[in-house]
């Protein structure tokens, strides 16, 4: 018989570990929901062990917190989104601008997570969420299958709940203690490596071409050597925000260091007029979880929900990159259907249901299942290496008079640098047909 | 494309703009008689911190200081508990700031 809890532990509703977007979100929900509820962190305070590549995108914020935009300490609001495709030492960038999304209610934001991530936290803890930082959660406290709690690194530090909410991360331990995980396959991971690079707000203003508050989500294809991955650029205040995300296994197998394929991209002649004279503020690395709906765990077991990274919530879609929205729309979700499965006194699986279909009604599920096949797809050959040399190719051979000599026309070009890169035009129709049906 | 324009920072330089609260227990141990057997040893590559550094004897000696706590290395492992991996003690650790 496994023992039974003493009184005098500490007795919450709900424990929620990792107080990062999806951690936050849940507290909040269920302190708003009148449960109580203990929101554990790790570090030194919430955000403290977090990076990200990214944007954050705000829409799932309007309900949980009314004109977040006013208060949420951003950097920048993303107002030019570019793709650029890169070889060696060509660059072709699409490059929309929107000032609409400078405007409110806004549409994504650069910024640092350790402060944004620290102010959704301080929202939990203003509706009465119990915020304990630097504590680990080392271990689930069990009775027979369900979870009852979570066994911290301090003293007399177990924690007794009807729900543990895991939002522990990419790497979530108690997820994968509770068996709600295959084991892991490093190819469905990437590691993001990153360098905060301080420059002056006028010369980012400049070089960038915004203005005041507004910035540039510059995203790249074909920056990283043989490794399938892809790298970003992303406007701060006064700094930007230049890495790499990299395939777990063929970063490993390729034998060059995460900071070396980051300082190629950083020489590329695209990027390093935007980055010269800048200093490295902070380095940073995480592990990102990349295969999307393919690779998530159960999300509801026994007294346990898992939300964020720690479910593999990252949409790594390419076109779309979007990881802290998910994280926030799975955490507030977990929130919602924790409180109710406690108010209903069924806290089993069962009675926790509610938020798998709160994630199937909403975008964190819908979107998942709908490109769960694009995280693939990104990452193939075709997409890696193929797509930037031949579209490259196209644009210095379109663009490159060759006079006296006449123009050789489109679809010449087009089939000699699909040629040039061993690429059938079989190939490209059904990849192409496979893309479209991909991205829906 | 010219490099010295642009000069790429040394690693220590690259370390020290990341606060590391260090605890005395080391987080993740590495067992270095499986180490000594393994042929690919991909975490001494892939580890963005640089912990793991092969000696002369074939060993690999590791570092669990300046850690990220990425999982990198326990994940492109592939001998079974050649390394262990926790989180380092509450408030320990690496600390972010500017990411």
């Amino acid at each position: 018989m496994p023992e039974q809890p003493e009184l005098e532990m500490p007795e919450f509703d709900v424990i929620v570990v990792g107080a990062g977007p999806a951690g936050s979100a849940a507290a909040l929900e269920l302190a708003r929901a009148g449960r109580s509820v203990c929101l554990l962190e790790r570090g030194p305070y919430p955000g403290s062990k977090n990076m990200y590549g990214g944007v954050i995108y705000g829409r799932v914020l309007d309900n949980l917190i009314p004109r977040w935009w006013e208060e949420a300490p951003i950097q920048r609001w993303v107002t030019r989104r570019s793709t650029m495709l890169m070889t060696g030492n060509q660059a072709l960038t699409v490059d929309y601008r929107s000032n609409a999304w400078g405007e409110a209610p806004y549409n994504g934001a650069t910024a640092f997570r350790p402060e944004f991530d620290a102010w959704l936290a301080a929202k939990a803890e203003a509706a009465g969420a119990v915020l304990i930082c630097s504590t680990t959660a080392t271990g689930l406290l069990r009775d027979g299958k369900r979870v009852i709690g979570v066994s911290t690194d301090r003293p007399d530090g177990d924690l007794i709940a009807q729900v543990v909410i895991c939002c522990d991360g990419v790497n979530s331990f108690l997820a994968k203690e509770a068996g709600l995980y295959a084991p892991s396959d490093p190819a469905n991971y990437t590691l993001g490596v990153k360098e905060t690079i301080a420059l002056p707000r006028e010369v980012i203003d400049e070089r960038f071409a915004v203005r005041g508050n507004h910035g540039v989500d510059i995203e790249i294809l074909g920056c990283t050597d043989k490794v399938p991955g892809g790298g970003f650029l992303y406007t701060n205040a006064e700094s930007l925000a230049v890495g790499l995300v990299l395939s777990l296994p063929e970063l490993a197998k390729c034998g060059r260091r995460p900071e070396e394929l980051l300082a190629d991209m950083k020489k590329h002649p695209a990027i390093a007029p935007l980055i010269e004279g800048g200093d490295v503020k902070e380095y940073s690395a995480h592990v990102i979880p990349e295969a999307g709906y393919k690779m998530m765990p159960e999300l509801i077991g026994d007294g346990i929900l898992v939300a964020g990274d720690a479910a593999a919530m990252c949409l790594a879609a390419g076109i779309w990159l979007e990881g802290v929205n998910f994280a926030i729309g799975a955490g507030a979700a977990a929130g919602q259907a924790a409180a109710r499965a406690v108010q209903r006194r069924d806290t089993s699986a069962a009675g926790l249901q509610d938020y798998r279909r709160r994630l199937e009604a909403n975008f964190v599920l819908s979107d998942h299942r709908k490109f769960r096949e694009a995280p693939h797809l990104v990452m193939s050959d075709l997409a890696q290496q193929q797509l930037p040399r031949i579209a490259c190719g196209v644009m210095e051979q379109l663009f490159t008079v060759t006079n006296p000599d006449p123009k050789p026309g489109m679809r010449k070009i087009i089939r000699s640098q699909m040629k040039l890169n061993n690429l059938k035009l079989r190939d490209a129709i059904s990849q192409g047909m496979k893309a479209l049906r991909t991205f829906g | 494309m010219s490099t010295d324009s642009y000069p790429e920072i040394s690693f220590e330089s690259r370390m020290s703009s990341v606060e590391f609260r260090v605890h005395e227990r080391a987080h993740i141990t590495v067992d270095d008689k499986k180490c000594a057997d393994c042929s690919t040893r991909e975490c001494i590559t892939a580890c963005p911190a640089n912990l793991f550094v092969p000696t002369a004897d074939g060993g690999v000696l590791f570092n669990y200081e300046l850690c990220f706590e990425c999982g990198t290395c326990y994940m492109v492992c592939n001998e079974e508990g050649a390394i262990t991996w926790s989180y380092p003690e509450g408030g320990h650790g690496v600390v972010f700031h500017a990411t």
